[in-house]
């Protein structure tokens, strides 16, 4: 008994962080409609901040103070990410949103490298709350209780601020009719610039807060991030009460299960979020999303048509220089190639769900690392071949995906890609934390191609004609009938429902089709790299995979393929920097802001101004 | 006090105002009559700058407003009550009014709850219901009176009379002779004549986003081969 109320305990006082955090996140979304990945970002500065005033301020007072400016610092810097970045995007589709918070995640990793350095910081105890208490025998920090008790108080001023001031009201308006708001006299602007304030300093006060606990580190953004999103999407987009429900369920949960089941801790976190949204699927308190709501902008999108002589001609001739290459190029030049090749059908098939279904989803990498796995994983068990693995590969990844996309594609919008995040981050803890089956951390090695292919060249060879056949696949399917089914059900869903489209259906084939795609890419990868780690399947591999789709331009079909090549090669480059994430992380801020179109969709716009290609004749 | 001048307005490539010109004078009360999709509503957005006329302008008391951002046209005095009434129904009659509320601006009525309450008073036995919880009814004299909390100059209904009971049909046009009376400028617009009847002092009925007529409603209702070719009576 005494451990069980100890554990509820433990439970509450993490649930304090985690419900600062998570109801800034939901706070920004209510009003603002953005989901700011770089909300983790955010709770990273506000504990590096405390950390830092708490070296120099003294005693009780200094560390609650230092708290409160660790908040309002991180607060003010939201302003300006806001101002600067985000304030451009807010009629951009979803997805250049995403994208844009992810540049700014990059910018802040490495200006806190810049600012702290890379070592860990163990956060200061907090002052005369350092002992323990005992509770029925069990030793519970003081620390914790000071949590606990302090959470109400969090949740009251908020609650309050929303609730009885104007600006609450005014909040809350526009979490419903943003327009309508504006046409009553209300400047949006800087409503949303407050709310980003408040919900940017929330996060700083949980990083701040938590310090005792937890400290400050350089990967607190990335590993807070799908907690705070489950919470979010459990409790249900924009509500506070929902968010503190699904802090303290997740976070009580999350303390039982580190005792009872050692192995799911992670996985724990994302199923109770699915049974969730399978019954309720807007979340506990949440409501349902209105359609229509999130603004497209851009021209017009073009039919897309097959590729024009000229353009045909261009496709050729680079496959004939790529073909010759190995006559020329070191087996520097055929891996990289090879990297790219891999990384261009990955992103080729995020781009057919996303671009031709309007599918967004954000967990791509889970069919990328699933092919691989399985791959890995038939050669380290039952010694499969390489041949039979690459054909079992993207059946294993396909088969994944229809699964996932059953649950996924009952939800639209911001909630299906909160899901395909949601189920790539538990197969990815899955992975990680069944380290008898999966190696864990330290992955599978020894996973080489057969004899005949192990060669850098011949590998190269296969690894291009695979690709490649894969790219013209997914293209040729873009162009049949399930094609333009698939972008019947993006663009008018009752429309194309009316034509005799089951267009769930049409949407479920899409995913699990994109799915095995992408195993391919993930299973060419293991041989070509002889391992395989977690982190194939990690957010941030899945975000790779959205930032190319979007730097290609997501409304050309050579979009993923030209963004993949840029971007592996770009980074290639640019990873020799130190400071190579704030570069990709500007560079990414630029596009959104100044290419909307992406690289390929505005080199075809300023080629068709100066005449060299015709308007019809796109790739 | 409202001048539209040549003002093209599109969705996407739909082009649905076309050339719209006309005035509203001071103290009148105007009614844009037309069929359904006439873009009666599409003018009312037009005149917020919700929806940004392509070409031509708007101005409003010899500013040019076309362009600006609709907090903007809001705060200069121009009040706008959408047809689809978009109460916030997730707050209280009270905090819908707070919404509305803008400060006291000179050459109008300053609208306080309690004079609202006066003229709408089955909104006062509501004030801590929430808008999902009001009548139709009560959800269109709520649109109204938020609007009238930012102290308009001029108003803009857009089909006041929509999806109403008679009776409080009646109301409607009650209020609307009171604001006319208060100095309030209206512009409102109507499918159909009966409601324009009771309050216009003078009509335009536009067709396909062009005005196809304006002139008073005694010299409306002296043609009624015009009457019978725009508007369904
Ligand atoms: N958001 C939109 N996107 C595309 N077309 C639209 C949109 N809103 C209106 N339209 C079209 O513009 C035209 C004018 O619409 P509008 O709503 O202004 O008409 P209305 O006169 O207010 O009609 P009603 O009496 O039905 O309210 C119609 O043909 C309509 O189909
Ligand atoms: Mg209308």
């Amino acid at each position: 008994m005494g451990l069980f109320i100890a554990q509820i305990l433990t439970g509450l006082a993490n649930a304090s962080a985690l419900f600062m955090v998570a109801s800034g996140l939901s706070l920004i979304f209510g009003v603002t409609r953005i989901v700011n990945f770089a909300h983790g970002s955010f709770y990273m500065l506000g504990a590096y901040v405390g950390y830092s005033f708490m070296q120099v301020l003294p005693g009780a007072w200094g560390f609650w103070t230092s708290i409160l400016l660790a908040g309002l610092i991180v607060g003010l810097i939201g302003i300006v990410v806001e101002m600067l970045v985000l304030r451009p995007v807010y009629k951009a589709p979803e997805l250049f949103q995403l994208v844009a918070t992810f540049g700014v995640i990059l910018v802040i990793q490495d200006l806190t490298l810049l600012v702290w350095g890379a070592d860990d910081f163990l956060g200061p105890r907090a002052p005369g709350l350092k002992g323990i208490i005992r509770i029925m025998g069990e030793p519970i920090p003081k620390y914790d209780l000071a949590l606990i008790a302090l959470t109400p108080f969090v949740a009251f001023a908020l609650w309050w601020l929303i609730t009885k001031t104007r600006t609450g009201i005014l909040v809350r308006a526009a979490t419903q009719d943003r327009e309508m708001v504006g046409a009553l006299g209300v400047n949006q602007a800087w409503l949303f610039t407050g709310v980003f304030f408040l919900g940017c300093a929330l996060a700083g006060l949980g990083g701040a807060v938590q310090l005792p606990k937890g400290g400050a580190d350089l990967l607190m953004d990335f590993n807070i991030l799908s907690a705070i999103f489950v919470v979010v999407v459990i409790g249900g987009m924009g509500s506070l009460p929902g968010a503190y429900v699904a802090a303290v369920l997740i976070s009580v949960l999350n303390v039982f299960g580190v005792n009872y089941l050692p192995q799911s801790t992670l996985a724990l976190m994302f199923v109770v979020m699915v049974v969730v949204l399978i019954f309720r699927p807007f979340g506990l308190f949440g409501r349902e999303e209105v359609a229509g709501e999130h603004g497209q902008v851009g021209e017009p999108e073009r039919p897309i048509k097959p590729a024009g002589q000229s353009a045909r001609m261009i496709v050729m001739l680079g496959l004939g220089l790529l073909a010759l290459l190995p006559l020329v190029g070191d087996s520097f030049i055929q891996v990289l190639i090879t990297d790219i090749a891999i990384f261009c059908l990955f992103a080729a098939s995020l781009h057919f769900l996303l671009g031709l279904g309007g599918l967004v989803s954000f967990g791509h990498a889970a069919y990328f690392g699933g092919g691989a796995y399985a791959a890995a994983l038939l050669v380290t068990y039952a010694g499969t071949p390489m041949e039979l693995a690459l054909i079992l590969a993207p059946l294993a990844a396909g088969l994944t995906a229809i699964i996932f996309g059953w649950v996924c594609l009952r939800l639209t919008g911001v909630y299906f890609a909160m899901l395909t995040l949601a189920f790539a981050q538990l197969l990815w803890s899955l992975v990680f934390q069944w380290g008898d089956f999966t190696g864990g951390d330290d992955g599978l090695v020894d996973i080489w191609p057969s004899e005949w292919a192990s060669g850098t060249t011949t590998f190269y060879y296969l690894a291009l004609v695979l690709c490649i056949g894969g790219i013209i696949i997914l293209r040729h399917t873009a162009h049949s009938p399930f094609g333009y089914a698939l972008r019947g059900a993006r663009d008018s869903a009752r429309q194309a429902e009316a034509t005799g489209i089951n267009t769930k259906h049409v949407q479920w084939v899409a995913f699990g089709f994109a799915g095995a795609m992408a195993g391919i890419a993930g299973g060419l990868f293991v041989f070509s790299k002889g391992s395989i780690f977690p982190n194939e399947l990690e957010i941030a591999r899945s975000f790779d995979a959205l930032i190319v789709v979007f730097l290609g331009g997501v409304k050309t079909l050579a979009g993923g393929v030209v963004g993949g090549a840029a971007l592996e090669g770009a980074k290639d480059y640019i990873t020799r920097f130190e400071y190579w994430r704030l570069l990709l992380g500007l560079l990414i801020i630029f596009v959104v802001i100044l290419a909307p179109d992406g690289i390929a969709g505005t080199l075809r716009k300023w080629a068709e101004k100066i005449g060299l290609m015709k308007r019809e004749d796109r790739v | 006090m409202l001048e539209i001048k040549g003002v093209n307005s599109f969705y996407g490539k739909a082009h649905v105002l076309n050339d719209l010109s006309f005035d509203v004078e001071r103290g009148q009360v105007v009614a844009l009559l037309g069929r359904n999709g006439a873009g009666k509503t599409t003018t009312m957005k037009s005149v917020m700058q919700l929806v940004v006329p392509q070409t031509g302008s708007v101005t409003y008391q010899s500013a040019d407003i076309t362009r600006m951002p609709p907090h903007k046209v809001a705060k200069m005095g121009l009040g706008y009550v959408p047809e689809e009434r978009r109460i916030f129904t997730d707050l209280t009659v009270m905090e819908n009014l707070e919404v509305g509320r803008q400060p006291e601006r000179e050459g109008t009525v300053t609208w306080s709850e309690d004079m609202l309450f006066d003229m709408f008073p089955n909104l006062a036995e509501r004030r801590t219901n929430r808008g999902k919880e009001l009548s139709g009814g009560e959800q269109q004299m709520l649109t109204i009176a938020r609007t009238l909390m930012g102290n308009p100059s001029l108003i803009l209904l857009d089909e006041p009379s929509e999806g109403i009971a008679p009776v409080i049909v009646e109301e409607m046009a009650r209020v609307i002779l009171r604001l006319k009376k208060d100095g309030l400028t209206v512009l409102l617009s109507e499918q159909n004549l009966h409601f324009a009847q009771a309050v216009a002092d003078r009509v335009v009925i536009i067709e396909s986003g062009t005005a196809k007529y304006k002139g008073t409603l005694a010299e409306l209702n002296a043609q009624p081969e015009v009457r019978d070719t725009y508007l369904s009576v």
